[in-house]
């Protein structure tokens, strides 16, 4: 058990006349490993809950605990666990602030006190991860393209070593291919360092295709929590939310209502072509064949 | 000859040294012609550094052309005199919602347009109302632009341009930094306009949802344009589209790759309605047993 | 060791935002509809009226047109408290200064510092007249939009224009940042969480080490202040925006007769400042 959030409750400007309540009694479990989608409208308290999770934000109710110790703690310390729980904020044009790549990344570890030599591995370590060629190591980090930007931000959190990746909107901006790059990236991290990722993001699609499971914040409440395919199920719920499933759920719960018999469950445009593919054919005519 | 007209049209970015030598050129726009027909809604549709918003910037003369020509309105972009009735013509919608807002007021700010062009005063408030009418942001005439969502902005961004009583609006890409409500929001506004009001709109983005209703998709690539046509004929070439970097909306993916596993399906689909009558009807023609009474 | 006490650099932030000047509350009074100048005058006849007060009855004066004034606003008093948060250290300051600095008969003593009649009675009035003078300015910045303000600076400093200074660029430049304060304090609050998220600190060290413990905040704030606005300008050239030369007004100043009735009670306001001065 990885991070642990009981009931925890936020409230913006306490006791002045812009009182908000920002989250409303969350509680959920994230095990070691997982790959956690988290959905919800603008406003829904999602970017407050991650920042939470990294102790950028002090809870007004509730706790938080990270591998059984509780992060509010007298005592606990901050940036041991920011280097351990990786948020990598929506723009990075938030955080690259060096002459070229390679000293960017360092910066994260460099906070962590490590030697000179180790931060330079770490950081090398981590560009290659993020994909980033050893030609731009030495360029202007703003005369990047966006999605390498994101790259490069990403490399930069990677650095500190965390055992969970924290990322909050990476796709935003980017056209469909960056898009697709920077998900594989963060797909293939988490497969093959067993990192636990949280990923917030607004296109059903991608979650349905990368989160083993989903949690939906509406109003500062969890809404929901489950696997895609049962999240997606509520999808009217989920319209009201002002969210929605992918196209395909759509299109797969309209073909039933016509009357065909297909898996209501399915979230991905492959899912959706073997059952539709298996409509299509004649039971008698495949046998034959 | 339509609104806006650009012929053989070629920009450099030119990036030079301290001693005004050339150091880099970078062709952004290479040799391109187009012609845009008025009242029309033409999605323009490109990987990011395709050169889709240098050529956006023509079209309302922020950027002149290195070689060839722009024409909006038949006034051609680099005589300096139009400057001024070109911007009138053809207004200009930009990405980051927080950037293109001046006033602090959004009236105020709608007005801006009208005042930079002397516009009298009561033809001023006469010009905001019906703008903001035209946006649907009437009730949020008095607040902050910094109180509103992003797509909010991006409609008051969209009446400071229609007070100008353009003719044309080009619009670079203006949901890419919004949630999908917020570019449902614009893109519907900008639908409206079009077909209410006829303004002859320029839509740059790499969100293929919003290119479905447009009469016209170009696809820009280095520069140049690759491919024309309407959405059902463009769509219907999805390994084209992804060789570009782009995409296509998940059932247009669905229809495609099941017509690539023999399904009869017509090519180039592109909503949920259409998908799931094309294919009720190929499951009629071959397995009509399977279709029995709805499923409770 | 980084700890929770860390998280008062982001409630230092959230402070900053509340002080913002030109926090416009929206209502209809008579107030909000009077002519910025008339307004500008207004807060300046009633600051230089503070400096002419000298006795309890002037300050009680002054009083009375403040709380009429506050009323005919329509603000909650609580926005305009608000505003004193921000110069409470001044306060404290020039308080203590009046209270042990001033000679005269002395009424107890602490330690080397002697508090003497003259002195408590100075301190009460520099708090009076301090206090008065932030909230009698919020009243205007309260029932004024920023642009309006700005018009009004710009019409009532016209006549610069003759000796050529660019009074219309310098009340647009004025009017471009009021929107852009609240913006940038957002995104300084938004960088330095991304920087926090890497370990950063802002606030261990020493002078030097704070001042270098800055640039990884500082960076990205002044690239994305530079972007914004170049990016603003070609909104604002796209929008034909080309200086003040036939540009007209969609909110032009015209005084009405609410105007020429406040600009009477300033005078009569006046006139019972002086005479109370006179008098007693």
């Amino acid at each position: 058990m990885a991070i642990k959030v009981e009931n925890l409750t936020f409230i913006y400007n306490q006791g002045t006349a812009l009182e908000q309540k920002a989250l409303d009694d969350v509680s959920f479990e994230i095990p070691d490993g997982q790959f956690v989608g988290l959905i919800g409208h603008t406003g829904s308290g999602k970017s407050t809950l991650i920042q939470h999770l990294n102790g950028l934000v002090k809870p007004t109710g509730g706790k938080i605990l990270y591998n059984g110790e509780d992060i509010c703690g007298e005592g606990y310390n901050l940036r041991q666990l920011r280097s351990k729980v990786g948020l990598v904020f929506q723009y990075p044009e938030h955080q690259l602030f060096e002459v070229d790549v390679i000293s960017d990344v360092c910066y994260g570890p460099r906070n962590l006190g490590l030697s000179e030599e180790e931060v330079h591995a770490r950081a090398e370590d981590a560009l290659r991860l993020v994909g980033m060629k050893e030609k731009y190591w030495d360029q202007s980090p703003f005369e990047l393209s966006g999605g390498q930007k994101r790259r490069v931000a990403i490399a930069g959190v990677l650095a500190m070593n965390p055992e969970v990746l924290i990322l909050d909107e990476p796709t935003a901006g980017l056209d469909p291919r960056g898009r697709d790059e920077i998900l594989d990236q963060i797909e293939m991290l988490h497969k093959e360092r067993g990192m636990t990722t949280i990923l917030v993001s607004h296109s059903m699609e991608d979650m349905a295709r990368y989160a083993d499971r989903l949690l939906v914040m509406n109003h500062g409440k969890k809404a929901f929590d489950g696997t895609p395919k049962e999240v997606f199920r509520h999808y009217k719920e989920l319209e009201q939310m002002g969210l929605a499933a992918p196209q395909v759920t759509y299109v797969v719960h309209a073909l039933r209502e016509r009357g065909l018999e297909i898996d209501e469950d399915i979230t991905t445009v492959e899912e959706a072509r073997d059952a539709l593919l298996a409509v299509l054919r004649r039971p008698g005519k495949d046998q034959h064949a | 000859m339509g609104i806006i007209k650009a012929e053989k049209l070629i920009f450099d970015y030119i990036r030079r040294d301290e001693e005004e030598n050339i150091e880099e050129v970078d062709r952004a726009i290479d040799d391109l012609s187009v012609d845009v027909e008025k009242g029309s809604f033409v999605a323009i549709l490109g990987h990011n550094g395709s050169g889709k918003s240098t050529l956006a910037k023509h079209i309302n003369a922020i950027l002149v052309p290195t070689e060839g020509t722009v024409w909006v309105s038949d006034m051609d972009t680099a005589d300096e005199s139009k400057l001024w009735e070109i911007r009138k013509r053809a207004g200009m919608v930009f990405q980051n919602p927080d950037n293109q807002i001046i006033g602090n007021v959004v009236e105020e700010d709608v007005g801006f347009g009208p005042e930079n062009i002397g516009v009298p005063t009561d033809d001023i408030w006469k010009r905001v109302d019906e703008s903001l009418e035209a946006v649907g942001m009437t009730a949020y005439r008095y607040k902050s632009p910094n109180k509103l969502s992003g797509g909010q902005k991006q409609r008051v961004a969209i009446a400071g341009v229609m007070a100008m009583r353009p003719e044309c609006i080009v619009l670079d890409e203006p949901t890419a930094m919004l949630d999908p409500n917020g570019r449902k929001e614009v893109i519907r506004t900008v639908r409206e306009l079009n077909q209410k009001e006829g303004i002859t709109v320029l839509l740059i983005t790499h969100y293929m949802e919003e290119v479905i209703h447009a009469d016209r998709v170009i696809v820009m690539d280095e520069g140049k344009i690759v491919m024309d046509g309407n959405p059902r004929e463009i769509f219907s070439r999805v390994e084209e589209l992804k060789g570009y970097r782009l995409d296509v909306p998940q059932v247009t993916e669905l229809a495609y790759e099941l017509r690539r596993a023999g399904a009869d399906l017509p090519e180039g689909i592109l909503s949920r309605e259409e998908f799931v009558e094309s294919f009720i009807e190929a499951v009629s023609k071959t397995a009509p047993e399977k279709l029995h009474a709805p499923m409770p | 060791m980084l700890c929770w006490r860390y998280c008062a650099d982001l409630e230092r932030i959230n402070m900053l935002r509340e002080i913002t000047i030109g926090q416009y509350y929206p209502v209809d009074s008579v107030l909000h509809r009077m002519d910025p100048r008339t307004k500008l005058f207004g807060t300046m006849v009633y600051i230089v009226s503070l400096f002419l007060a000298d006795n309890v009855w002037g300050y009680a004066a002054a009083a009375v047109f403040l709380a009429v004034v506050i009323r005919l606003s329509r603000v909650p008093v609580s926005f305009m408290v608000r505003g004193l948060k921000a110069i409470l250290f001044l306060l404290l300051i020039s308080v203590s200064f009046n209270l042990f600095l001033t000679d005269g008969e002395e009424l107890f003593r602490i330690w080397v510092l002697r508090v003497t009649k003259e002195g408590v009675r100075m301190a009460g009035f520099m708090a009076v007249r301090l206090i008065f003078l932030v909230m009698g300015s919020s009243v205007m910045t309260l029932t004024t939009t920023p642009n309006q303000l700005t018009d009004g600076l710009e019409k009532s400093l016209g006549f610069l224009k003759k000796i050529k200074v660019p009074v219309h660029e310098m009340a647009m430049i004025m009017s471009i940042a009021l929107r852009f304060i609240p913006i940038l304090v957002e995104e300084t609050d938004k960088i330095m969480k991304a920087q926090m998220a890497r370990g950063a600190d802002f606030e261990s060290g020493g002078l030097v080490q704070k001042a270098k413990s800055m640039v990884p905040l500082l960076v990205p704030l002044f690239i994305s202040a530079f972007r914004r606005a170049t990016d603003l300008a070609m909104a604002m050239e796209a929008r034909c925006y080309h200086g003040g030369e036939g540009r007209t007004k969609m909110k032009p100043l015209r005084y009405a007769g609410r105007d020429y009735a406040a600009y009477l009670t300033y005078a009569a306001y006046m006139g019972v400042m002086a005479a109370v001065r006179v008098v007693f």
